[in-house]
Protein backbone atom coordinates (compact mmCIF):
# COMPACT_ATOMS: atom_id res chain seq x y z
CA UNK A 1 0.00 0.00 0.00
CA UNK A 2 1.89 3.33 -1.03
CA UNK A 3 1.14 6.81 -0.94
CA UNK A 4 -0.44 8.63 -3.32
CA UNK A 5 2.28 10.62 -5.24
CA UNK A 6 0.09 13.02 -7.57
CA UNK A 7 -0.76 14.45 -4.24
CA UNK A 8 2.83 15.04 -2.65
CA UNK A 9 4.89 18.24 -4.02
CA UNK A 10 7.68 17.12 -6.29
CA UNK A 11 10.45 18.51 -3.94
CA UNK A 12 10.55 16.45 -0.56
CA UNK A 13 7.90 13.98 1.20
CA UNK A 14 5.66 16.13 3.51
CA UNK A 15 3.18 13.22 5.28
CA UNK A 16 5.15 11.84 7.98
CA UNK A 17 4.03 7.80 7.23
CA UNK A 18 5.45 7.79 3.83
CA UNK A 19 6.01 4.08 3.04
CA UNK A 20 9.58 2.75 1.37
CA UNK A 21 8.07 2.10 -1.52
CA UNK A 22 6.04 5.26 -1.88
CA UNK A 23 9.51 7.31 -1.81
CA UNK A 24 10.94 5.63 -3.77
CA UNK A 25 8.14 5.96 -6.21
CA UNK A 26 8.04 9.50 -5.82
CA UNK A 27 11.84 9.88 -7.06
CA UNK A 28 11.24 7.71 -9.55
CA UNK A 29 9.06 10.22 -11.09
CA UNK A 30 11.46 13.20 -10.27
CA UNK A 31 13.64 11.27 -12.40
CA UNK A 32 11.60 10.51 -15.57
CA UNK A 33 10.19 14.44 -15.69
CA UNK A 34 14.30 15.10 -15.83
CA UNK A 35 14.95 12.38 -18.18
CA UNK A 36 11.57 11.19 -20.23
CA UNK A 37 13.68 8.84 -22.28
CA UNK A 38 14.98 7.18 -19.62
CA UNK A 39 14.16 3.15 -19.90
CA UNK A 40 11.91 1.80 -17.32
CA UNK A 41 13.60 -0.64 -15.72
CA UNK A 42 17.35 -0.51 -16.94
CA UNK A 43 18.14 -4.37 -17.13
CA UNK A 44 20.57 -5.23 -19.36
CA UNK A 45 21.02 -1.97 -20.97
CA UNK A 46 21.97 -0.47 -17.67
CA UNK A 47 24.38 -3.84 -16.97
CA UNK A 48 26.18 -3.43 -20.13
CA UNK A 49 26.62 -0.20 -19.13
CA UNK A 50 28.19 -1.28 -15.99
CA UNK A 51 30.11 -3.88 -17.13
CA UNK A 52 31.48 -1.80 -19.95
CA UNK A 53 35.23 -1.02 -19.49
CA UNK A 54 36.67 2.58 -20.41
CA UNK A 55 37.49 1.77 -24.25
CA UNK A 56 40.80 3.87 -25.23
CA UNK A 57 40.85 3.65 -29.26
CA UNK A 58 44.13 2.83 -30.35
CA UNK A 59 45.55 3.29 -33.84
CA UNK A 60 48.87 1.20 -34.27
CA UNK A 61 49.51 3.50 -36.77
CA UNK A 62 50.02 6.37 -35.40
CA UNK A 63 51.40 5.23 -32.33
CA UNK A 64 54.11 3.90 -35.26
CA UNK A 65 54.31 7.28 -36.71
CA UNK A 66 54.59 9.06 -33.15
CA UNK A 67 57.45 6.10 -32.20
CA UNK A 68 59.61 6.77 -35.18
CA UNK A 69 59.10 10.58 -35.01
CA UNK A 70 60.35 10.76 -31.63
CA UNK A 71 63.54 8.71 -32.80
CA UNK A 72 64.67 10.64 -36.03
CA UNK A 73 64.25 14.20 -34.56
CA UNK A 74 65.60 12.94 -31.23
CA UNK A 75 62.75 15.43 -29.83
CA UNK A 76 61.60 15.40 -25.83
CA UNK A 77 58.21 12.94 -25.65
CA UNK A 78 55.44 15.23 -26.80
CA UNK A 79 53.97 16.54 -23.44
CA UNK A 80 52.16 14.83 -20.92
CA UNK A 81 48.48 14.72 -22.04
CA UNK A 82 45.44 14.71 -19.67
CA UNK A 83 44.02 11.70 -17.77
CA UNK A 84 40.71 12.49 -19.22
CA UNK A 85 41.05 13.08 -22.48
CA UNK A 86 40.78 10.03 -24.38
CA UNK A 87 42.53 10.77 -27.75
CA UNK A 88 44.00 13.77 -28.79
CA UNK A 89 46.30 15.40 -30.73
CA UNK A 90 49.27 13.08 -30.32
CA UNK A 91 49.37 9.13 -29.78
CA UNK A 92 50.64 7.89 -26.46
CA UNK A 93 54.43 6.29 -26.29
CA UNK A 94 54.81 3.54 -24.29
CA UNK A 95 56.65 5.64 -21.49
CA UNK A 96 53.38 7.74 -21.03
CA UNK A 97 51.49 4.57 -20.77
CA UNK A 98 51.86 4.55 -17.35
CA UNK A 99 50.85 8.03 -16.93
CA UNK A 100 50.01 8.23 -13.26
CA UNK A 101 52.99 10.03 -12.05
CA UNK A 102 52.12 8.83 -8.59
CA UNK A 103 54.94 8.88 -6.03
CA UNK A 104 56.70 6.20 -5.42
CA UNK A 105 56.12 5.68 -1.69
CA UNK A 106 51.93 5.64 -0.82
CA UNK A 107 51.42 8.60 1.79
CA UNK A 108 49.83 5.68 4.29
CA UNK A 109 53.90 4.87 4.79
CA UNK A 110 54.99 8.59 4.19
CA UNK A 111 52.70 9.64 7.28
CA UNK A 112 53.20 6.74 9.21
CA UNK A 113 57.59 7.68 9.12
CA UNK A 114 56.26 11.10 9.95
CA UNK A 115 53.84 10.26 13.03
CA UNK A 116 56.15 7.69 14.51
CA UNK B 1 18.80 -14.92 17.89
CA UNK B 2 19.17 -18.32 19.19
CA UNK B 3 22.69 -19.83 18.63
CA UNK B 4 24.74 -16.25 18.04
CA UNK B 5 27.54 -16.01 20.41
CA UNK B 6 26.94 -15.42 23.82
CA UNK B 7 29.89 -13.20 24.54
CA UNK B 8 29.45 -9.96 25.98
CA UNK B 9 26.98 -7.54 24.82
CA UNK B 10 28.53 -4.97 22.33
CA UNK B 11 26.21 -1.80 23.64
CA UNK B 12 28.62 -0.74 26.31
CA UNK B 13 31.26 -0.63 24.08
CA UNK B 14 32.78 2.75 23.43
CA UNK B 15 35.24 3.44 20.86
CA UNK B 16 38.02 5.32 20.40
CA UNK B 17 40.42 7.19 18.01
CA UNK B 18 43.93 5.25 17.85
CA UNK B 19 45.78 6.24 14.60
CA UNK B 20 45.36 7.80 11.89
CA UNK B 21 47.66 7.58 8.50
CA UNK B 22 47.95 9.19 5.26
CA UNK B 23 47.94 12.60 4.51
CA UNK B 24 45.48 15.42 5.32
CA UNK B 25 46.20 17.38 2.10
CA UNK B 26 42.62 18.64 0.97
CA UNK B 27 43.68 17.45 -2.70
CA UNK B 28 43.37 13.62 -2.64
CA UNK B 29 45.57 12.52 -5.05
CA UNK B 30 43.95 9.28 -7.13
CA UNK B 31 46.52 6.86 -6.60
CA UNK B 32 46.42 7.01 -2.91
CA UNK B 33 42.88 5.77 -2.64
CA UNK B 34 42.17 3.18 -0.68
CA UNK B 35 40.45 0.34 -2.12
CA UNK B 36 40.97 -2.68 0.07
CA UNK B 37 41.71 -3.21 3.51
CA UNK B 38 42.50 -6.67 5.11
CA UNK B 39 43.91 -8.17 8.33
CA UNK B 40 45.52 -11.09 8.24
CA UNK B 41 44.32 -14.42 10.26
CA UNK B 42 45.63 -13.20 13.36
CA UNK B 43 45.61 -9.67 13.14
CA UNK B 44 49.36 -9.01 13.27
CA UNK B 45 49.34 -7.66 9.95
CA UNK B 46 46.87 -5.16 8.20
CA UNK B 47 47.35 -4.65 4.72
CA UNK B 48 45.78 -2.11 2.59
CA UNK B 49 45.61 -1.92 -1.61
CA UNK B 50 45.12 1.33 -3.27
CA UNK B 51 44.16 2.54 -6.62
CA UNK B 52 47.66 3.30 -7.57
CA UNK B 53 48.19 -0.38 -7.37
CA UNK B 54 50.43 -0.48 -4.24
CA UNK B 55 49.93 -2.66 -1.33
CA UNK B 56 50.89 -1.06 2.23
CA UNK B 57 51.16 -3.70 5.13
CA UNK B 58 51.18 -2.78 9.04
CA UNK B 59 52.35 -4.64 11.84
CA UNK B 60 50.97 -4.35 15.19
CA UNK B 61 53.00 -3.18 18.15
CA UNK B 62 54.37 -6.08 19.48
CA UNK B 63 53.23 -7.68 23.09
CA UNK B 64 55.91 -5.67 26.00
CA UNK B 65 56.35 -7.01 29.58
CA UNK B 66 54.38 -5.00 31.20
CA UNK B 67 50.74 -5.96 32.10
CA UNK B 68 49.10 -3.59 30.47
CA UNK B 69 46.45 -4.07 27.65
CA UNK B 70 48.20 -4.46 24.85
CA UNK B 71 48.90 -1.49 22.27
CA UNK B 72 46.53 -1.14 19.00
CA UNK B 73 49.54 1.07 17.20
CA UNK B 74 49.96 -0.58 13.84
CA UNK B 75 53.49 0.58 11.99
CA UNK B 76 54.17 0.22 8.66
CA UNK B 77 56.19 -3.29 7.95
CA UNK B 78 56.20 -3.64 4.21
CA UNK B 79 54.98 -2.03 1.20
CA UNK B 80 55.29 -2.58 -2.73
CA UNK B 81 54.02 -2.12 -5.90
CA UNK B 82 51.86 -4.95 -6.65
CA UNK B 83 50.44 -4.14 -9.82
CA UNK B 84 51.18 -1.51 -13.09
CA UNK B 85 48.55 -0.54 -15.19
CA UNK B 86 48.24 -2.17 -18.67
CA UNK B 87 46.87 -1.62 -22.14
CA UNK B 88 45.49 -4.37 -24.00
CA UNK B 89 46.30 -3.18 -27.42
CA UNK B 90 43.90 -6.04 -28.78
CA UNK B 91 40.84 -4.46 -27.37
CA UNK B 92 42.21 -1.26 -26.49
CA UNK B 93 41.23 -1.25 -23.10
CA UNK B 94 43.41 -0.07 -20.35
CA UNK B 95 43.69 -2.52 -17.35
CA UNK B 96 43.65 -0.47 -14.30
CA UNK B 97 46.23 -1.11 -11.69
CA UNK B 98 43.83 -0.37 -8.81
CA UNK B 99 44.07 -3.24 -5.94
CA UNK B 100 40.45 -4.66 -6.17
CA UNK B 101 41.01 -7.18 -3.54
CA UNK B 102 43.62 -8.54 -0.52
CA UNK B 103 43.31 -11.91 0.75
CA UNK B 104 45.65 -13.52 3.07
CA UNK B 105 46.82 -16.91 3.02
CA UNK B 106 46.99 -19.40 6.57
CA UNK B 107 50.56 -19.29 7.72
CA UNK B 108 52.55 -21.90 6.97
CA UNK B 109 56.03 -20.69 7.95
CA UNK B 110 58.17 -17.83 8.67
CA UNK B 111 56.92 -16.08 5.82
CA UNK B 112 53.58 -14.31 4.88
CA UNK B 113 51.32 -14.84 2.08
CA UNK B 114 49.11 -12.90 0.28
CA UNK B 115 47.14 -12.89 -2.80
CA UNK B 116 46.06 -9.65 -4.30
CA UNK B 117 44.34 -8.94 -7.88
CA UNK B 118 43.02 -6.65 -9.86
CA UNK B 119 40.21 -6.20 -12.89
CA UNK B 120 42.54 -9.15 -14.56
CA UNK B 121 45.09 -10.42 -12.21
CA UNK B 122 45.81 -12.39 -9.30
CA UNK B 123 49.28 -12.14 -8.14
CA UNK B 124 50.50 -14.35 -4.98
CA UNK B 125 53.26 -12.25 -2.65
CA UNK B 126 55.65 -13.67 -0.23
CA UNK B 127 56.68 -11.34 2.39
CA UNK B 128 59.53 -11.99 4.81
CA UNK B 129 61.57 -10.88 6.97
CA UNK B 130 65.69 -10.82 6.64
CA UNK B 131 68.03 -10.68 9.52
CA UNK B 132 71.33 -11.81 8.57
CA UNK B 133 73.31 -11.99 5.63
CA UNK B 134 76.33 -13.91 4.05
CA UNK B 135 79.48 -12.82 4.61
CA UNK B 136 83.01 -14.17 3.77
CA UNK B 137 83.34 -15.01 -0.05
CA UNK B 138 86.81 -16.06 -1.56
CA UNK B 139 85.86 -14.89 -4.91
CA UNK B 140 84.10 -11.27 -4.34
CA UNK B 141 84.89 -8.83 -1.15
CA UNK B 142 81.36 -7.47 0.88
CA UNK B 143 80.77 -4.73 -1.91
CA UNK B 144 80.54 -7.00 -4.55
CA UNK B 145 83.70 -6.29 -6.16
CA UNK B 146 85.96 -9.14 -7.62
CA UNK B 147 88.87 -10.41 -5.31
CA UNK B 148 92.41 -10.26 -6.92
CA UNK B 149 94.52 -13.67 -7.02
CA UNK B 150 93.19 -16.01 -4.17
CA UNK B 151 96.27 -17.65 -2.40
CA UNK B 152 94.85 -21.48 -2.33
CA UNK B 153 95.95 -21.61 1.70
CA UNK B 154 93.98 -18.73 2.49
CA UNK B 155 90.32 -19.67 1.40
CA UNK B 156 87.89 -18.56 3.96
CA UNK B 157 84.33 -20.49 4.66
CA UNK B 158 81.35 -17.66 4.36
CA UNK B 159 79.34 -17.79 7.06
CA UNK B 160 76.01 -16.07 8.25
CA UNK B 161 76.23 -12.59 10.41
CA UNK B 162 73.55 -10.91 11.72
CA UNK B 163 72.19 -7.55 9.88
CA UNK B 164 69.45 -5.39 10.39
CA UNK B 165 66.14 -6.98 9.80
CA UNK B 166 64.58 -5.80 6.40
CA UNK B 167 61.36 -7.28 5.07
CA UNK B 168 61.14 -8.52 1.83
CA UNK B 169 58.50 -8.85 -0.76
CA UNK B 170 58.34 -10.42 -3.52
CA UNK B 171 55.74 -12.22 -6.13
CA UNK B 172 55.63 -16.14 -6.19
CA UNK B 173 53.08 -16.53 -8.44
CA UNK B 174 51.21 -14.71 -10.99
CA UNK B 175 47.52 -15.93 -12.27
CA UNK B 176 46.47 -14.43 -15.41
CA UNK B 177 44.85 -13.88 -18.57
CA UNK B 178 42.06 -16.11 -17.13
CA UNK B 179 39.32 -13.35 -16.55
CA UNK B 180 37.40 -11.86 -19.55
CA UNK B 181 35.49 -9.11 -17.35
CA UNK B 182 36.66 -7.55 -14.37
CA UNK B 183 37.76 -9.71 -11.21
CA UNK B 184 35.44 -8.15 -8.00
CA UNK B 185 36.27 -10.76 -5.44
CA UNK B 186 39.16 -13.87 -4.36
CA UNK B 187 38.64 -16.24 -1.61
CA UNK B 188 41.25 -19.09 -0.36
CA UNK B 189 39.35 -21.98 0.63
CA UNK B 190 39.97 -23.53 4.03
CA UNK B 191 41.87 -26.79 2.23
CA UNK B 192 45.05 -23.61 2.04
CA UNK B 193 45.84 -25.13 -1.59
CA UNK B 194 42.93 -23.50 -3.77
CA UNK B 195 41.40 -20.17 -4.56
CA UNK B 196 38.06 -18.91 -6.23
CA UNK B 197 38.34 -15.96 -8.50
CA UNK B 198 35.18 -14.11 -9.66
CA UNK B 199 34.06 -11.46 -12.30
CA UNK B 200 31.16 -10.01 -13.78
CA UNK B 201 30.32 -13.38 -15.19
CA UNK B 202 32.46 -16.60 -14.83
CA UNK B 203 34.15 -17.93 -11.32
CA UNK B 204 37.33 -20.04 -11.58
CA UNK B 205 38.92 -22.01 -9.41
CA UNK B 206 42.93 -22.19 -8.86
CA UNK B 207 45.28 -24.04 -7.51
CA UNK B 208 47.42 -21.99 -5.38
CA UNK B 209 50.49 -23.77 -7.21
CA UNK B 210 49.67 -23.53 -11.08
CA UNK B 211 49.33 -20.44 -12.67
CA UNK B 212 49.04 -21.39 -16.25
CA UNK B 213 45.25 -23.00 -16.13
CA UNK B 214 42.15 -22.31 -13.70
CA UNK B 215 39.28 -24.47 -14.02
CA UNK B 216 35.86 -22.79 -14.94
CA UNK B 217 33.01 -23.62 -12.15
CA UNK B 218 30.43 -20.65 -12.69
CA UNK B 219 29.25 -19.18 -15.83
CA UNK B 220 26.20 -17.37 -16.12
CA UNK B 221 27.44 -15.60 -19.86
CA UNK B 222 24.09 -16.09 -21.50
CA UNK B 223 24.10 -17.38 -25.62
CA UNK B 224 23.15 -13.68 -26.74
CA UNK B 225 24.89 -11.00 -24.29
CA UNK B 226 21.57 -8.88 -25.08
CA UNK B 227 19.58 -11.15 -22.74
CA UNK B 228 22.30 -10.40 -19.74
CA UNK B 229 19.81 -10.11 -16.88
CA UNK B 230 22.17 -10.37 -14.01
CA UNK B 231 25.60 -10.49 -13.08
CA UNK B 232 28.25 -11.92 -10.42
CA UNK B 233 29.01 -8.97 -7.53
CA UNK B 234 31.03 -10.91 -4.87
CA UNK B 235 32.08 -14.61 -3.81
CA UNK B 236 33.41 -15.94 -1.38
CA UNK B 237 34.42 -19.45 -0.06
CA UNK B 238 33.22 -21.10 3.16
CA UNK B 239 34.87 -20.88 6.22
CA UNK B 240 35.27 -24.67 7.24
CA UNK B 241 33.52 -26.67 4.72
CA UNK B 242 36.09 -26.74 1.30
CA UNK B 243 33.65 -28.05 -1.19
CA UNK B 244 30.80 -24.70 -0.37
CA UNK B 245 30.95 -21.69 -2.01
CA UNK B 246 27.90 -18.53 -2.25
CA UNK B 247 28.37 -15.98 -4.65
CA UNK B 248 26.15 -12.94 -4.70
CA UNK B 249 23.79 -11.16 -8.18
CA UNK B 250 23.04 -7.48 -9.04
CA UNK B 251 19.81 -8.91 -8.64
CA UNK B 252 19.67 -9.18 -4.82
CA UNK B 253 20.23 -13.36 -4.81
CA UNK B 254 22.95 -15.26 -3.41
CA UNK B 255 23.75 -18.51 -4.67
CA UNK B 256 25.26 -21.51 -2.80
CA UNK B 257 27.36 -23.93 -4.43
CA UNK B 258 28.46 -27.61 -3.70
CA UNK B 259 31.76 -28.18 -5.54
CA UNK B 260 31.10 -32.20 -4.97
CA UNK B 261 27.51 -31.92 -6.82
CA UNK B 262 29.31 -31.14 -10.52
CA UNK B 263 32.58 -29.68 -11.99
CA UNK B 264 30.61 -26.64 -13.48
CA UNK B 265 27.89 -25.52 -10.50
CA UNK B 266 25.66 -23.64 -12.55
CA UNK B 267 23.20 -25.15 -10.35
CA UNK B 268 22.76 -23.59 -7.38
CA UNK B 269 22.28 -25.71 -4.36
CA UNK B 270 20.86 -23.64 -2.51
CA UNK B 271 19.35 -19.67 -3.44
CA UNK B 272 18.79 -17.40 -0.91
CA UNK B 273 16.36 -14.70 -2.04
CA UNK B 274 14.31 -12.02 -0.52
CA UNK B 275 10.82 -12.71 -1.50
CA UNK B 276 9.33 -8.67 -3.37
CA UNK B 277 6.21 -7.60 -3.14
CA UNK B 278 5.38 -6.89 -7.02
CA UNK B 279 3.67 -3.70 -6.01
CA UNK B 280 6.51 -1.63 -4.12
CA UNK B 281 8.62 -1.98 -7.60
CA UNK B 282 10.02 0.81 -8.56
CA UNK B 283 13.11 2.36 -11.23
CA UNK B 284 15.50 1.88 -8.63
CA UNK B 285 14.21 -1.38 -6.42
CA UNK B 286 16.93 -3.69 -9.00
CA UNK B 287 19.62 -1.31 -8.44
CA UNK B 288 18.85 -0.90 -4.89
CA UNK B 289 19.15 -4.55 -4.34
CA UNK B 290 22.37 -5.54 -5.92
CA UNK B 291 24.21 -7.12 -3.42
CA UNK B 292 27.72 -5.57 -3.04
CA UNK B 293 29.28 -7.68 -0.57
CA UNK B 294 28.85 -11.10 0.70
CA UNK B 295 30.89 -12.48 4.03
CA UNK B 296 30.26 -15.92 5.60
CA UNK B 297 30.27 -15.27 9.35
CA UNK B 298 33.69 -16.66 11.44
CA UNK B 299 31.41 -19.61 12.48
CA UNK B 300 30.36 -20.57 9.10
CA UNK B 301 26.63 -20.63 10.23
CA UNK B 302 25.37 -17.20 8.90
CA UNK B 303 26.14 -15.02 6.04
CA UNK B 304 25.80 -11.05 5.98
CA UNK B 305 25.04 -9.41 2.49
CA UNK B 306 25.32 -5.57 1.97
CA UNK B 307 22.94 -3.74 -0.56
CA UNK B 308 22.64 0.10 -1.37
CA UNK B 309 20.40 0.62 2.00
CA UNK B 310 20.65 -2.44 4.27
CA UNK B 311 22.97 -5.14 6.00
CA UNK B 312 21.00 -8.14 5.64
CA UNK B 313 21.74 -11.61 7.51
CA UNK B 314 21.19 -14.79 6.85
CA UNK B 315 20.44 -18.54 8.73
CA UNK B 316 22.57 -20.38 5.67
CA UNK B 317 19.60 -23.33 6.95
CA UNK B 318 17.17 -20.56 5.77
CA UNK B 319 16.86 -19.50 2.12
CA UNK B 320 13.28 -18.49 2.41
CA UNK B 321 14.66 -14.60 3.83
CA UNK B 322 16.98 -13.13 6.10
CA UNK B 323 17.01 -13.40 9.96
CA UNK B 324 17.98 -9.81 10.16
CA UNK B 325 17.69 -6.32 8.21
CA UNK B 326 19.85 -3.52 9.28
CA UNK B 327 18.81 -0.12 7.84
CA UNK B 328 22.03 1.38 6.96
CA UNK B 329 21.12 4.69 6.15
CA UNK B 330 17.45 4.61 5.40
CA UNK B 331 17.49 8.43 5.01
CA UNK B 332 18.87 8.47 1.66
CA UNK B 333 15.52 6.52 0.25
CA UNK B 334 14.26 9.89 -0.31
CA UNK B 335 17.19 10.95 -2.29
CA UNK B 336 17.47 8.32 -4.79
CA UNK B 337 16.86 10.35 -7.83
CA UNK B 338 19.51 12.67 -7.21
CA UNK B 339 22.08 9.42 -6.39
CA UNK B 340 21.46 7.64 -9.35
CA UNK B 341 21.91 11.38 -11.73
CA UNK B 342 25.63 11.20 -9.37
CA UNK B 343 25.89 7.50 -10.11
CA UNK B 344 26.36 7.00 -6.28
CA UNK B 345 23.83 4.84 -6.16
CA UNK B 346 26.53 2.30 -7.63
CA UNK B 347 28.42 2.59 -4.91
CA UNK B 348 30.19 -0.86 -3.72
CA UNK B 349 29.97 -0.83 0.45
CA UNK B 350 31.77 -4.10 2.34
CA UNK B 351 30.68 -4.97 5.13
CA UNK B 352 32.46 -7.53 7.85
CA UNK B 353 31.72 -9.51 11.03
CA UNK B 354 33.67 -8.94 14.23
CA UNK B 355 35.63 -11.75 15.26
CA UNK B 356 32.57 -13.55 17.62
CA UNK B 357 30.27 -12.78 15.07
CA UNK B 358 28.49 -10.75 17.35
CA UNK B 359 28.06 -7.64 15.39
CA UNK B 360 29.05 -6.28 11.89
CA UNK B 361 30.78 -3.02 10.26
CA UNK B 362 29.39 -1.02 7.31
CA UNK B 363 30.72 2.35 5.71
CA UNK B 364 28.28 5.10 4.62
CA UNK B 365 28.74 8.38 3.22
CA UNK B 366 30.21 11.41 5.23
CA UNK B 367 33.18 9.30 6.49
CA UNK B 368 30.19 7.95 8.63
CA UNK B 369 30.58 4.48 9.22
CA UNK B 370 28.20 1.75 11.39
CA UNK B 371 27.79 -0.38 13.65
CA UNK B 372 25.03 -2.96 14.39
CA UNK B 373 24.93 -5.49 17.07
CA UNK B 374 23.19 -9.07 16.69
CA UNK B 375 21.92 -9.55 19.62
CA UNK B 376 20.44 -6.63 21.13
CA UNK B 377 19.81 -5.55 17.22
CA UNK B 378 20.70 -1.84 18.68
CA UNK B 379 22.94 0.25 16.12
CA UNK B 380 25.78 2.99 16.69
CA UNK B 381 27.15 5.50 13.87
CA UNK B 382 30.38 6.83 14.19
CA UNK B 383 32.19 9.49 12.13
CA UNK B 384 36.29 9.17 10.90
CA UNK B 385 37.29 12.44 10.54
CA UNK B 386 40.21 14.25 11.38
CA UNK B 387 38.89 16.41 13.82
CA UNK B 388 38.42 13.95 16.40
CA UNK B 389 41.70 12.16 15.99
CA UNK B 390 43.57 12.82 19.13
CA UNK B 391 44.98 10.24 20.98
CA UNK B 392 42.29 8.24 22.77
CA UNK B 393 39.70 10.40 21.14
CA UNK B 394 36.23 9.35 22.06
CA UNK B 395 33.57 8.70 19.30
CA UNK B 396 30.29 10.38 19.58
CA UNK B 397 27.72 9.14 18.51
CA UNK B 398 26.21 10.24 15.04
CA UNK B 399 22.44 10.99 13.95
CA UNK B 400 21.51 12.21 10.61
CA UNK B 401 18.09 13.83 10.60
CA UNK B 402 15.62 13.39 7.83
CA UNK B 403 12.55 15.79 8.30
CA UNK B 404 12.30 19.50 8.34
CA UNK B 405 13.58 19.64 12.23
CA UNK B 406 16.81 18.75 12.93
CA UNK B 407 17.78 18.51 16.35
CA UNK B 408 20.79 19.88 17.92
CA UNK B 409 23.91 18.00 17.06
CA UNK B 410 22.28 15.99 14.53
CA UNK B 411 23.45 16.11 10.51
CA UNK B 412 21.13 17.31 8.04
CA UNK B 413 20.21 14.64 5.43
CA UNK B 414 21.06 17.53 2.56
CA UNK B 415 24.51 18.50 4.16
CA UNK B 416 25.98 14.84 3.87
CA UNK B 417 29.31 14.73 1.83
CA UNK B 418 28.55 12.28 -0.94
CA UNK B 419 32.32 12.29 -1.55
CA UNK B 420 33.27 11.16 1.77
CA UNK B 421 32.41 7.59 1.27
CA UNK B 422 33.48 4.81 3.57
CA UNK B 423 34.00 1.38 1.22
CA UNK B 424 36.06 -0.25 2.88
CA UNK B 425 36.44 -1.92 6.67
CA UNK B 426 38.12 -4.55 8.20
CA UNK B 427 37.52 -6.18 11.79
CA UNK B 428 40.44 -7.41 14.00
CA UNK B 429 39.63 -11.50 13.91
CA UNK B 430 40.06 -11.16 17.56
CA UNK B 431 40.14 -7.67 19.43
CA UNK B 432 38.28 -4.62 19.49
CA UNK B 433 39.80 -3.34 16.79
CA UNK B 434 38.73 -1.93 13.76
CA UNK B 435 40.34 -0.38 10.28
CA UNK B 436 38.20 1.84 8.17
CA UNK B 437 39.86 3.49 4.41
CA UNK B 438 38.18 7.16 4.64
CA UNK B 439 39.51 7.68 0.89
CA UNK B 440 42.80 8.36 1.14
CA UNK B 441 43.15 8.19 4.91
CA UNK B 442 43.69 5.13 6.94
CA UNK B 443 42.24 5.19 10.15
CA UNK B 444 41.91 3.12 13.55
CA UNK B 445 39.66 2.72 16.25
CA UNK B 446 39.88 0.82 19.13
CA UNK B 447 36.77 -0.61 21.35
CA UNK B 448 36.83 -0.36 25.04
CA UNK B 449 33.98 -1.30 27.52
CA UNK B 450 35.33 0.89 30.26
CA UNK B 451 34.78 4.81 29.75
CA UNK B 452 38.02 7.12 29.88
CA UNK B 453 37.88 9.86 32.18
CA UNK B 454 38.13 13.34 30.44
Amino acid sequence: MSGSPDLVPQDEPQAPFKTPSGIERQQEEMLKSKYPNLKPKGGSSLLQKRMQQKTKYFDSGDYNMARAKMKSKQEPPPEVKQLNQVTGDHMPTPDEIPRVRKQSQSNLVISSAINS
Amino acid sequence: MAGMSTSASNDDLHWYFSQVKGTMDEDVSEPDIISTVEFNHDGELLATGDKGGRVVIFQREPLTKSSEARSSEYNVYSTFQSHEPEFDYLKSLEIEEKINKIRWLTRRNQAHFLLSTNDKTVKLWKVSEREKQAVGFNLRDEEGRQRGVIQPNSLIVPRYEPMELMIEASPKKVFANAHMYHINSISVNSDDATYLSADDLRINLWNLEITDRSFNIVDIKPENMENLTEVITAAEYHPQECHTFVYSSSKGTIRLCDMRQAALCDEHAKIFEEPEDPNSRSFFSEIISSISDVKFSHNGRYMITRDYLTVKVWDMNMESRPVETFQVHEHLRSKLCSLYENDCIFDKFECCWNGSDSAIMTGSYNNFFRVFDCNSKKDVTLEASRENSRPRALLKPKKVSQGGKRKKDEVSVDSLDFNKKILHTAWHPQDRIVAVAATNNLYIFEGNTTVHPR
